[in-house]
């Protein structure tokens, strides 16, 4: 791995009032005979978080709070509005040639499902070697070979594999080898957008082990998404909740689950099924999460919030420090939330 | 104890290939009772869903039911006529599917797709049945249902969506709904939402449910009792606080290892080594016996029945022997 970060504190990706914006209107020509004006779906709203190097960094939130937007993102296949993201000191959008190469080799992607990650009409073998060709990461044929022999085997699959084509494997098996992949470029940083998500929970306990094994063995770091609250626990060092776009609050994993410090948190946690029986009483969760075309004025939670007050309602909370936790919440800030023992 | 609403008996689903034959559903029997909700867990594959098809008559051909039978209370339902099954089918039983946009007609707006369905199964004119349709609206908790029956399908969110799905399959009054991964697509606090109307509706109505899903939290939140599949057959069948704290089968305990627990935190979750076999390539004896850790030699010549134990019914030789 690279040397130039051995110093633990250094964040490894640092995100600064990260905004996406997509433009929904209808065309230009509409817009002008119906009169309405341009319509912009906020996805991503003045997000910033730091992720430092070998930990792992969870991203949860419901469907449309722009989980995978920020992962897209990071690996710069959509570009931000506004802000910016430093990875190792150095921004992606504003290097070129050979820099911008050698820093997009260090983060790599393992996408939500592996029925449509992998070509179908490529062998496993020539998959997992597309990047080692692309940046050049090895000096001959045979080199190639040993490496993606050796890459299968890291991910628990057997050497000759590689003649065989996806459709020969398994939801399990396919993640792994879209592991291997990602691995052969030799990355310091994964992105994994709901990586278990398509799995079953047996397989998925595969996968899982097998990424902590990997992150221990290469010291890589993660940023995890996920919408599942016990598999994000059991992965994560540190947690950044999502909501509508803008993060609501981020704190270190325990934390967050000993003591979750922004409302909507308690909501997501008290909405965690049961599956121990443990007797923990399941609260109901009120509302949905609304439009992102049209969010709510001040914080965007007011409407399901039950400490929301005219303050929530008018103004947009900023971002304060409580025990640890970084939370934008208006009740939080002014005492307002009323402790309530978790269970 | 009641008399059951649904028995399953000894049935066997087969898909006839060129020369051999697939044998998906191996020898499956449990009985649902009024108002009570089954969970069906298991892998993709396991044969869960197949299970429910099979009952409500839309296997996919060449797949058929090649024995056992299928009785809802003293009616034989598997060798019906297609007419007769059909309208059986929404009255007797329902089924909600996972996904709740495909499940519903994008050009036809909710009234219209509740009142064909309510008309279908019930002698009712337009306006009698509107109301009708209005009041389920409002029983599934669609807030402002008055209004919101006139709208289409892509103005509702997706818990919403299958809240209207739950509604259409309410709209004959079945006796058993067949809910097939009914929140898998929905987020985790919506998917509260949907088990709690499933829970009441069925608790209200008496309504039985089999509730097939892969997921653990939805069946310990929702269901009376669980049947664990395994390659197409039962592993165990049991209360579902006995299939969730006692495991008996290695393969459930396995299972329950696997899931990341939320009150303590785990270096390493436990795995089960390999993975579910193909239909064509089912191991002799018992079918989880190459990948299960307490392997005796038994369970590679013959095929464990369920065995009745103390806690529930196990097909696995370990509890062979004990008095029940």
């Amino acid at each position: 791995m690279s040397s130039s970060n051995s110093i633990h504190n250094k964040p490894l990706l640092d995100v600064k009032n990260l905004s996406c914006h997509f433009d929904v209107s209808k065309p230009w020509l509409n817009r002008v005979i119906e009169g309405e004006p341009q319509r912009f779906l906020t996805a991503v709203d003045q997000v910033s978080f730091s992720i430092n190097q070998g930990e792992t960094f969870a991203l949860v939130g419901e469907s449309g709070s722009g989980k995978s937007t920020i992962a897209k993102l990071i690996v710069d296949l959509i570009h931000p509005s506004s802000g910016e993201i430093l990875f190792d000191g150095q921004s992606l959008k504003n290097t070129r040639g050979d820099t911008f190469k050698t820093l997009r080799r260090r983060i790599q992607m393992i996408f939500q499902d592996p029925f449509a990650s992998l070509n179908p009409r490529w062998r496993v073998g020539d998959i997992i070697a597309e990047p080692i060709h692309a940046f050049g990461l090895a000096k001959s044929q045979h080199d190639v070979r040993r490496t993606v022999e050796e890459l299968l085997d890291k991910v628990g699959l057997a050497g000759r594999d590689r003649h065989k084509y996806p459709h020969e494997f398994s939801g399990g098996q396919r993640q792994r080898i879209a592991i291997a992949r990602a691995l052969s470029a030799q990355p310091d940083f994964l992105v994994c957008d709901e990586p278990t998500s398509a799995l079953d929970v047996s397989v998925q306990a595969q996968i899982l082990n097998l990424m902590r094994d990997l992150q221990d063995e290469f010291g890589l770091t993660y940023l995890f998404i996920s919408h599942d609250l016990s598999v994000v626990k059991h992965m994560a060092d540190r947690i950044g909740v999502l909501y509508l776009g803008s993060m609501v609050e981020n704190s270190p994993s325990d934390q967050l689950f000993d003591q979750p410090a922004h409302p909507y948190t308690r909501m997501l946690l008290d909405a965690i099924p049961d599956h121990e029986m443990s007797g923990r009483r399941r609260k109901q969760v009120t509302g949905e999460i609304p439009s992102p075309i049209d969010p709510p004025s001040g914080c965007t939670f007011h409407p399901r919030c039950e400490f929301a007050n005219d303050t929530c309602k008018e103004q947009r909370p900023s971002i304060h420090e409580t025990k640890g936790s970084l939370v934008s919440c208006w009740a939080s800030e002014e005492g307002r939330l009323a402790h309530q023992p978790k269970g | 104890m009641t008399e059951a609403l649904l028995s399953v008996r000894d049935l066997v689903v087969e898909f006839p290939k060129r020369k051999t034959k697939l044998t998906a559903l191996d020898k499956v029997s449990f009985d649902i009772h009024p108002g009570e909700i089954l969970g069906m867990v298991g892998e993709s594959g396991a044969g869960k869903s197949l299970t429910g098809a099979a009952i409500i008559g839309l296997l996919e051909p060449p797949g058929h039911v090649a024995s056992g039978e299928i009785w809802l209370k003293d009616q034989r339902i598997d060798q019906l006529p297609y007419e007769q099954m059909r309208r059986l089918r929404g009255k007797r039983i329902a089924m909600i599917f996972q996904d709740p946009l495909t499940s519903l007609n994008p050009i036809l707006t909710i009234a219209d797709q509740l009142i064909e369905t309510i008309q279908t199964h019930l002698p009712l004119n337009d306006k009698d049945a509107r109301a009708r349709a209005i009041q389920l609206l409002d029983e599934v908790g669609i807030p402002a249902a008055s209004k919101r029956i006139d709208d289409y399908p892509h103005q509702f969110s997706g818990g919403m969506r299958q809240r209207v799905v739950i509604a259409l399959a309410l709209a004959g009054e079945p006796e058993l709904i067949i809910a097939d991964e009914p929140t898998t697509a929905l987020d985790v606090s919506v998917q509260a939402q949907i088990i709690d109307v499933l829970k009441r509706m069925c608790h209200e109505h008496k309504t039985a449910v089999m509730l097939v899903t892969h997921d653990m939290g939805v069946i310990a939140e929702a269901c009376d009792r669980v049947a664990v599949m395994y390659a197409g057959r039962i592993a165990e069948i049991g209360e579902v606080r006995q299939i969730v704290k006692h495991p008996q089968h290695p393969y459930t305990q396995g299972l329950m290892g696997s899931i990341p627990s939320i009150a303590e935190r785990v270096d390493r979750l436990t795995q089960i080594p390999g993975s579910m076999p193909r239909l064509d390539a089912i191991p002799s004896g018992c079918a989880f016996n190459p990948r299960c850790t307490q392997k005796i030699a038994r369970c590679t010549q013959d095929r464990p029945e369920l065995i009745a134990t103390e806690l529930g019914r196990v097909s696995c030789w370990l509890y062979d022997g004990e008095t029940p």
